[in-house]
């Protein structure tokens, strides 16, 4: 009894005091991420990619030992990320708050690490204005502008497209992707016939592509989440003979992941994708953590979930390494900021002054190869950054 | 435009049909039985998932995964009747639906753990790929399988239980328990094959759609509204108006889309409204 009152006693006054004791030893990661819900796969894949960076290079670091703690938010909504962000901080006393699949869940989760000044490790929410809300925030997934504004101008400039329709999932990340891929597209002198926005779950896409055809477009481009919606549309575009090579079909990468491909089959020949992350790239680095993903994972690739989550680590723990084991969030920021290495989706670094993520673009186009279906990348681009940053 | 509108009318006819293959099975248990089963969608993702299974692992053909996937539905859903079901027939609604739905999330949670997060894809044989063009038209042959395998069950529905004994002695222990018993109708049982006959639906539904909307483990959430939509507008029980009620539905929503897509995702919401202010009984319902 006696020990129950103290234990209550301590716990109550001394809570920041006791976590500061025994964070001498461990660097507590607090990792939001919606393990439950309608985007529990994404939580999965991207924590498989935190899972295999710390089986590969151990738990630790700087002479500390890494401890993860799981909280799970249950889809996209900012008041829950930002409670579990404050739970983690305040209860937990950790360190560093990384994950963040979902625009909402950063969002949600800035405000504390700007509070609290923890460095924010976003995994892959792909939304700009996410690292301009905490001064802590770091990205190591990819934008959606990065990739679309770039996809854009080069249909124009080397897809051989002058005019285009878009057809986006009605959401935050579609409506982003739309305006970035029209602008670049406009930019370079291209036009777009016309836009239409489909509901997120949507289970049909019959009417928004017959639309598209009424328009006759040389190309159109897509934009929808992942998961069952990909194959889908991609199925609905070929019913209504709008496929290529007559009408090129623009995408961001997750319309041909390989759950997609293997629905589509040979009507997804010919699809040319934008994406930061391509699976079968010809790089040793690649081919080795696809090998040992597959391998701990019963199989499955790794996505763009697991490379974000993946690199994650490897920030913080290069950053750990670099401040000898200092976890205030300004040092290992500072850590962050112009951090450059090599990862299994090609060189990456750190934009010291957005201290968002710049990468190779890639532009990719279904082919066969080897009797199977995969991505085969066209062209890269170097280093691009996002271009919404400091345009406002 | 003409033209058009014959594609939009068939797209819209067809997504109808696929909403009524997931529902059907609904309406025969709600109506007849007076069990409010929001677990129905469960079935349809187990259907879905057997399907799947049975095609990648044991090299089942399509045409055959079908049937495995109504019957996998319906007799693991004679299972849970006879175990769990039963009790809450004379519970309350509310007693029913907060038990159903509990069941979606174990099942969402048992899928997940067996089968995981991801998508499952499905290969259709090459016969139900592609289109087939009629003049200027272009008619998705999946999408021809999917009308002709719902006016299937429709006929099959309406004369079983219109026209067989089975038929008689369900509507008979529906309408009136305590007589049908007294006639020798052994009740217990036929509600139990009622029950498989309804999830078996919903399982092949599950099967049938995957490869229009795709398979994971939130399907039985997914498509619950639709499905209870389709069946409040039909009316309870009945299987013409289930019919009736998904076609308009369907048509509604794709119309709608290609017409007006700024609010075509609503419009499905306004029909409903709309038609349960005329008839609140739904289309076709009796009580």
């Amino acid at each position: 009894m006696t020990k129950t009152v103290f234990g209550a006693i301590a716990l109550a006054v001394g809570l920041g005091w006791t976590m500061a004791a025994t964070a001498q030893e461990t660097v507590k990661v607090g990792v939001i991420l919606p393990y439950s819900g309608p985007f529990a796969d994404a939580a999965n894949q991207l924590d498989a990619g935190i899972k295999l960076y710390m089986a590969q290079n151990g738990d630790e670091v700087a002479g500390k030992t890494i401890e993860i703690i799981r909280k799970d938010t249950g889809g996209p909504s900012p008041d829950v990320a930002r409670r579990l962000a404050q739970e983690l901080v305040v209860r937990d006393g950790v360190d560093i708050l990384a994950g963040f699949a979902l625009t909402p869940e950063a969002l949600g989760a800035a405000e504390i690490s700007k509070e609290a000044q923890k460095l924010m490790v976003v995994m892959n929410a792909a939304t700009s204005i996410v690292t301009e809300q905490s001064p802590y925030a770091v990205r190591t997934s990819v934008t959606i502008p990065q990739l679309n504004y770039t996809f854009g101008k080069w249909a124009f400039e080397e897809g051989g497209v002058t005019q285009a329709y878009t057809l986006v999932a009605d959401y935050g990340p579609g409506h982003d992707a739309e305006s970035s891929f029209s602008k670049g597209f406009t930019e370079a002198g291209g036009k777009i016939l016309g836009s239409d926005r489909t509901p997120v779950a949507n289970p049909d896409f019959s009417a928004f592509v017959q639309r598209v055809k009424d328009s006759n477009p040389e190309a159109v481009y897509i934009f929808v989440p992942g998961g069952g919606q990909p194959a889908a549309i991609g199925k609905a575009l070929v019913d209504r003979g709008l496929a290529p090579p007559d009408t090129k079909i623009f995408a961001q990468g997750e319309l041909t992941h390989p759950e997609a491909l293997e629905s589509m089959g040979d009507t997804a020949k010919g699809i040319i994708t934008t994406y930061h992350y391509t699976l079968e790239r010809d790089d040793p680095l690649n081919a080795e953590f696809v090998a040992a993903y597959r391998e701990a994972n019963g199989d499955r690739a790794p996505d763009l979930f697991s490379i974000g989550g993946y690199d994650g680590m490897h920030l913080i723990y290069e950053a750990l390494k670099k401040t000898g084991g200092d976890t205030s969030g300004d040092a290992l920021v500072e850590a962050a900021k112009g951090m450059a290495w090599q990862s299994p989706r090609g060189p990456i670094s750190i934009d010291p002054e957005t201290r968002d993520i710049v990468q190779t673009v890639y532009i990719r186009q279904v082919e066969e190869v080897d009797g199977s279906l995969q991505n085969v990348i066209l062209q890269e681009i170097p280093e691009v950054k996002d271009p919404l940053h400091g345009a406002n | 435009m003409n033209a058009n509108l014959v594609i939009v009318l068939f797209d819209g006819f067809a997504f109808g049909m696929l909403l009524f293959v997931l529902s059907v099975g609904l309406s025969v248990t709600l109506g007849l039985m007076n069990f409010i089963n929001l677990a129905h969608g469960a079935f349809g993702m187990l259907g879905g998932y057997v399907a799947v299974t049975a095609m990648r692992q044991l090299g089942f053909p399509f045409l055959l995964a079908l049937p495995t996937a109504f019957l996998a539905a319906a007799l693991v859903s004679v299972v849970f009747e006879r175990t769990l079901f039963r009790r809450l027939y004379r519970a309350g609604e509310l007693n029913q639906v907060l038990f159903t739905i509990g069941l979606v999330f174990v099942s969402a949670a048992a899928a997940t753990y067996v089968f995981g997060t991801g998508q499952q894809p499905i290969v259709l044989p090459d016969w139900l790929r592609g289109s087939v063009v009629v003049g200027e038209l272009r008619f998705g042959v999946y999408r021809i399988f999917l009308i002709a395998m719902a006016l299937a069950i429709t006929a099959l529905l309406v004369f079983g239980l219109e026209r067989t004994r089975l038929g008689a002695r369900i509507r008979a222990a529906v309408d009136n328990q305590r007589v049908a018993q007294g006639l020798g109708i052994n009740v217990d049982r036929i509600f139990a094959v009622t029950f498989a006959l309804g999830s078996g639906l919903a399982g092949l539904g599950g099967a049938l759609a995957v490869e229009i909307v795709g398979l994971d483990p939130s399907f039985g959430f997914h498509y619950l509204v639709y499905v209870l939509i389709v069946v409040a507008v039909g009316g309870l029980g009945s299987v013409t108006g289930s019919f009736v009620g998904a076609a308009l539905l369907g048509i509604g929503d794709v119309a709608g889309k290609y017409f007006v897509p700024e609010i075509g995702s609503f419009l499905i919401y306004l029909m409903l409204v709309a038609i349960l202010l005329v008839r609140p009984l739904g289309l076709f319902g009796k009580r």
